[in-house]
């Protein structure tokens, strides 16, 4: 066992791991936070994307000590006192979510593209969302919902 | 105020997108052991030996089953009414006994305190299996599942109408073999399941519970020997279901069963390779399927013969698809005569079960390819063909002259030839055909196509709804419904509401907990919105009544009078002014002095209909030539719905249906090597489509012909997208590469189009050389 610190969503955890456990096993299983989810293990399907130092990474192919000292974010961060923010917001009304099992995952990899401040086009926007599975929706509203929050950030994809 | 028919947002988000869900990993029990299960690696053998030796000495285990301590579970029963012939003699034991059928096939079982240690000493466990000659091919000779049991279980036979005289007098007979490949839900949740002995209240708790909790509490108790009290289902957060989850497996047996006897908590995950391998697939079937015509294309008769791959085990749906498959092949077209043979085998892989739109996605493209063919071979338009043969407007209520589970088949209401009218209008297929004809005009592959089904839903036999008030008009509408992310909440708080006059983001809908109400159906069939809203609007109407009765008293004004409007009663509009009084105070006063806390009203609905709704979809595709790679650059849907309780949810499942059918035309297919050894292990082989892959699924939702089975007028709406996903996409390609009919199975792989091209090549080469006289 080793112990180590994460940093998540701006809280301290110190937690014991053995060299094996995943992050995403960490955040769930010793930090408690069980809103990122696991849907392959095998580093395909997004569900467990968290953001590590504002990076998106598949906390199921990242061991939880490589996360060491690290800042990670992860979807109970997202709201603020229990108010969605613009991505929540925005799934919500665009129904971009059925189970929502895949919906952490999409709203940190989104977060990431928004966060980003840059410009996105539709077909950027549609690659970047590929990474990500999500067996409900067929795609449609889930683009349709962070599209809306790029727009209103000023990031269409004009002069892309 | 009237919330039927308002695309609201849904009532079930807040938890999903803040990450407060309660999934089955979520979940948690003090002092739970993790079971983890351990699968034959062999497709057919006979179990020597188990050592578990070491495993039971390894770090945090605590027990190890193999299949003797669980000898006196009896095998997992078929539901009640789906079994057939003798397939209720090929059921499953929840651990092998001593036969092993398939590679995933439950050998042992592992418990220990920690879900890492309960694999590590999983893997130690050594199975001694000799291997049998296994049955991979669906089209393989059967062979014994058990000694005088055939590996065709069951040959069902349905029809009606003389189909021998009409091919006797056909002008054209057209035939052809279309095949279907294994496909599977695959929830992006894998299942999961946690059993707790609770004391205090002598009661067995299954945690994690999805789709159908009342029905699977009956088969439950009986297999753990347990009186129905002593028995209880809750249903958390499910990821998604899709026919899929929900269905009692070995594994959520084992896992009740363990805490039953350890009289400790059990928790077990599965893992996603397991998943590919031991939760149902689907959908494979074979068809050589024949069409009597007339010199106009009108179908005079169609005998359709069929093999279905059930696996290597009967389980809890029995005959379902294949039942499904013959009643509903017909479709949209009148057929009259028809006669279906389908043939169940098993064979050495994974067993089966239903799959969103089950048996409907199946005959949708094989009766589709069918029509291509006819028009293919009688030189007449595809689309042409599809309108001489549909069902029309005053045929309506349609009787085929047979029965599904014992009920009449009666399409209930449609203008099928107005919808089909409508949706070619609507995507302007005109001016799609023209754009298709002139790219292939100049080179490129490109194709559409237009097919046409229905769908059957909104099933019965009954659903019990109890909507309770509180005397601060708080309301909870208690059901047997299940939710598996379809948005259950939000349409039965807006039925509720809507027959209540109060607001539907305070209800609270409760479904998949059976110690709340006695019976339910559960998540089943696309049954939710028609049975449980139907319920749900008559126990609404009873309270209604009573807040009605009793504002009537203090209002000193008739109950004609009154009506209830954003949760106040008061004077109807337009009759005069008057006092009024909130909902709440009237529930108030209606409990003053009882000692009960609510107002209840409990109801019932019971149906013996189905509801059936027609639908089409328009695919447009390009092939590259080169690779053979499809590439979907417009998917549309219509769909005649009745009445849509919340157009945003039905275009949520139509746009995720198709994308799901999309999947299963072009990419997901479960393969195995002719040892019956697994090829679609991981999301690396099973290839589901991402963002990447598919367009914007573009829906028309019609309320033109609402069902006539139920007070609410509502149809069924949670597979119309996937069913015709693969006939539509198939049907495009065909029209791409100049060759209608001529895709014969699904998925088209690139490999599998590429055969076809490569033939038409080989085809134009021959002509070619033959013209110039080259010998071949
Ligand atoms: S669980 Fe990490 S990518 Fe699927
Ligand atoms: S909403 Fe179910 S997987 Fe995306």
């Amino acid at each position: 066992m080793t112990r180590i610190q994460l940093n998540v969503n701006e809280t301290i955890h110190d937690v014991e791991v053995e060299p094996r456990h995943s992050l995403v096993d960490t955040l769930r299983e010793g930090c408690g936070l069980t809103g990122s989810h696991i849907g392959c293990e095998h580093g395909v399907c997004g569900a467990c994307t968290v953001l590590v130092d504002d990076q998106p990474v598949r906390g199921c192919l990242m061991f939880a000590v490589q996360a060491d000292g690290k800042d990670i974010r992860t979807v109970e961060g997202l709201d603020d006192d229990g108010a969605f923010n613009a991505l929540q917001q925005a799934f919500h009304e665009h129904h971009a979510l059925q189970c929502g099992f895949c919906t952490p995952g999409m709203l940190m990899l989104a977060t990431w593209i928004v966060e980003r401040g840059l410009p996105v086009d539709d077909n950027e926007l549609r690659e970047i969302m590929a990474s990500n599975l999500c067996r409900c929706t067929g795609y449609r509203n889930i683009l349709r919902a962070v599209r809306a929050v790029l727009d209103a950030s000023g990031q269409d994809g004009a002069g892309a | 105020m009237t919330l039927i028919g308002k695309s609201v947002p849904r009532l079930e988000d807040r938890e999903l997108l803040t990450g407060t869900g309660r999934f089955a990993g979520d979940q948690n029990f003090e002092g739970q052991l993790h079971m983890r299960v351990v699968r034959a690696s062999l497709a057919h053998g006979r179990i020597l030996s188990v050592d578990t030796a070491a495993a039971a000495a390894s770090p945090g285990v605590f027990a190890v089953w193999t299949g003797v301590d669980v000898a006196d579970v009896s095998p997992i029963n078929l539901r009640p009414g789906s079994a057939l012939q003798d397939l209720e003699k090929c059921r499953q034991h929840i651990l092998a006994q001593d036969i092993v059928r398939y590679v995933g096939e439950p050998v042992a079982v592992v418990f220990a305190d920690d879900p890492y240690r309960a694999e590590d000493a999983a893997e130690l466990i050594w199975a001694d299996i000799e291997e049998l000659p296994p049955v991979v091919g669906l089209m393989d000779m059967p062979g014994e599942f058990a000694p005088g049991v055939s590996t065709e279980p069951a040959v069902l036979v349905k029809g009606y109408g003389d189909v021998d005289a009409a091919f006797a007098s056909a002008a054209h007979i057209v035939d052809c073999e279309l095949s279907v490949g294994r496909h599977a839900g695959v929830p992006l949740e894998t299942r999961g399941a946690l059993a707790i002995w609770n004391d205090d209240e002598n009661r067995l708790e299954f945690h994690a519970a999805a789709k159908i909790p009342h029905t699977n509490r009956i088969a439950l108790a009986e297999l753990l020997g347990l009186e129905l009290d002593q028995l209880h289902l809750f249903e958390g957060h499910v990821g998604g279901g899709f026919g899929v989850r929900g269905e009692i497996y070995p594994d959520e047996v084992l896992v009740n069963l363990a805490a039953l006897r350890f009289r400790r908590p059990v928790k077990w995950i599965e893992d996603r390779m397991e998943h590919l391998i031991a939760a149902n697939h689907s959908r494979e079937q074979t068809h050589r399927i024949r069409a009597a015509i007339n010199a106009d294309g009108l179908i005079l008769a169609i005998d359709d013969e069929f093999w279905f791959n059930q696996g290597a085990y009967a389980r809890t749906h029995g005959a379902t698809v294949p039942v499904v498959s013959a009643t509903m092949l017909p479709g949209p077209y009148k057929v009259p005569a028809y006669r279906a043979t389908g043939r169940i085998r098993l064979t050495n892989v994974t067993p089966a079960g239903t799959y969103r739109g089950p048996g409907r996605y199946e005959t949708t493209f094989v009766r589709e390819q069918l029509m291509d063919t006819i028009a293919a071979e009688l030189d007449l338009d595809p689309l042409a063909v599809r309108r001489t043969n549909l069902i029309a407007a005053d045929e309506m209520p349609y009787e085929r002259p047979f029965e599904i589970g014992g009920k009449p088949i009666i399409y209930d209401s449609g203008d099928y030839p107005e919808s089909l009218a409508r949706f070619l209008d609507h995507v302007d297929y005109d001016a799609v055909q023209a754009e298709m004809a002139e790219r292939r005009a100049s080179g490129e592959m490109a194709g559409a196509a237009i097919i046409c089904f229905v769908e059957l839903g909104g099933d019965g036999p009954f659903d019990d709804v109890r909507v309770e008030m509180d005397t601060d008009g708080r309301v909870e509408v208690i059901t047997g419904v299940a939710s598996v992310g379809q948005g259950v909440e939000t349409v039965i708080a807006q039925i509720c509401a809507d027959t209540l006059g109060i607001d539907y983001a305070g209800i609270t809908v409760t479904h998949g907990q059976t110690d709340r109400i006695a019976r339910g159906q559960g998540a089943r069939a696309s049954r939710v919105t028609v049975m449980t809203g139907n319920a749900t609007h008559k126990a609404a109407s009873g309270v209604r009544g009573m807040l009605l009765e009793k504002a009537a008293e203090l209002l000193q004004s008739p109950v004609e009078t009154l009506e209830i409007s954003d949760g106040v009663i008061g004077i109807v509009e337009g009759l005069g002014e008057g006092p009024s009084v909130t909902v709440a105070a009237a529930a108030a006063e209606i409990l003053r002095g009882q000692n009960a806390p609510r107002i209840a009203v409990e109801e019932s609905f019971e149906n013996d209909r189905a509801t059936y709704s027609f639908g089409a979809q328009l695919a447009v595709v390009v092939v590259d030539p080169l690779t053979a790679g499809v590439t979907v650059e417009r998917f549309a849907v219509v769909y005649d719905i009745g009445r849509a309780v919340n157009p945003m949810l039905v275009e949520g499942q139509l746009v995720g249906g198709a994308v799901q059918g999309i999947g299963g035309a072009l990419f997901e297919e479960f393969l195995y090597d002719e040892t019956g050894q697994p090829l679609s292990v991981s999301f690396a082989d099973y290839l589901m489509p991402t963002a990447a892959e598919v367009p914007d699924v573009e829906c028309l939702v019609l309320e033109d012909s609402p069902s006539t089975t139920n007070p609410l007028t509502l149809k069924s709406g949670g597979d119309p997208g996937i069913t015709g996903a693969g006939a539509a996409i198939a049907a495009a390609i065909g029209d791409a590469i100049g060759r209608p009919g001529a895709i014969k199975r699904l998925p088209v792989t690139p490999l599998r189009l590429r055969a076809i091209l490569r033939g038409d090549a080989d085809r134009k080469q021959e002509k070619n050389n033959a013209e110039n006289g080259v010998s071949t």
